[in-house]
């Protein structure tokens, strides 16, 4: 079974999926894909799936592009947890680490024309949670979590 | 789906009509070469039709900024028509609706640049 395959599959009938995937814009897809899909057997209206996707593939990009730099040689973690009344998504790369505090405020005047450095303003406007974490022997980890509103 | 801009001339305002997504990739290297081309042909009164783009994402939107800062510095403007909601939510949360001139309709666009 090919890696699209198996993902689909395993949003059906698993909580919890973990797997590695190559440093390819290929898996910003891939991870996207079954991020809805747990999404959706959680609950979440389209709106939130929106989100979700949304933040999703900023932290994909950051991990495959900014993390790995697209090295063939390492690999993305990606888990994703469905939960009764929220949704979980790790991300972690095999990069030289990410120091968050280190990243311009995208919203200061003086940044607004800037080409990049949003990324991390989307995650944490679309998600509930957004924590980055050092990964041991090197890398960040990302823990995503959008919980459901009730209604 | 990438991205697919068709440009058409209405007066002296050059539309673009763009469909797709803008993301990191093909998309926003499509994106930004169609904004270079126009501007190295003279054009400087460009209008960004968004209404078909369903999705942006930060790469997307850096290089809406970027087209925004090319067109500018060729004292020029870029402006924005008909975004779906959520590109006119991203707008606000990255603030750049501070930075663009944004319209729902057409004729009003084009009029702005007279």
């Amino acid at each position: 079974m090919n890696l699209r395959a198996e993902l689909l599959a395993a949003s059906f009938q698993q909580e919890t999926m973990e797997k590695l995937l190559d440093s390819t814009l290929d898996s910003v897809d891939l991870a996207d894909q079954a991020a809805i899909d747990f999404a959706r057997k959680v609950g979440f209206d389209e709106d939130d799936q929106n989100s979700i996707s949304m933040a999703v593939r900023e932290c994909m990009v950051n991990a495959v592009a900014h993390g790995n730099q697209y090295n063939s040689r390492k690999k993305v973690y990606l888990k994703l947890e469905a939960n009764p009344n929220s949704l979980a998504v790790t991300i972690g790369d095999e990069g030289n680490g990410f120091d968050e505090n280190a990243v311009p405020d995208p919203l200061a005047q003086e940044n607004l024309l800037r080409q990049s450095g949003r990324g991390l303003l989307l995650m944490r406007a679309f998600m509930d949670e957004c924590e980055h974490s050092a990964r041991t022997p090197s890398g960040t980890l990302v823990r995503l979590v959008k919980r459901l509103q009730e209604s | 789906m990438s991205v697919t801009m068709t440009t058409r001339q209405v007066g002296d305002v050059t539309v673009i009509d763009a469909a797709g997504r803008i993301t990191l990739g093909e998309g926003s290297s499509a994106f930004r070469d169609t904004i270079k081309d126009l501007v190295t042909k003279g054009d400087k009164k460009i209008l960004l039709n968004l209404g078909e783009v369903s999705y942006i994402d930060s790469s997307g939107i850096g290089e809406l900024v970027s087209g925004f800062t090319t067109v500018s510095n060729a004292g020029g403007k870029l402006k924005l028509l008909s975004l779906t909601k959520r590109v006119k939510d991203l707008l606000q949360i990255t603030k750049l609706y501070t930075v663009f001139e944004v319209f729902d309709d057409e004729a009003e666009g084009l009029a702005s640049y007279n």
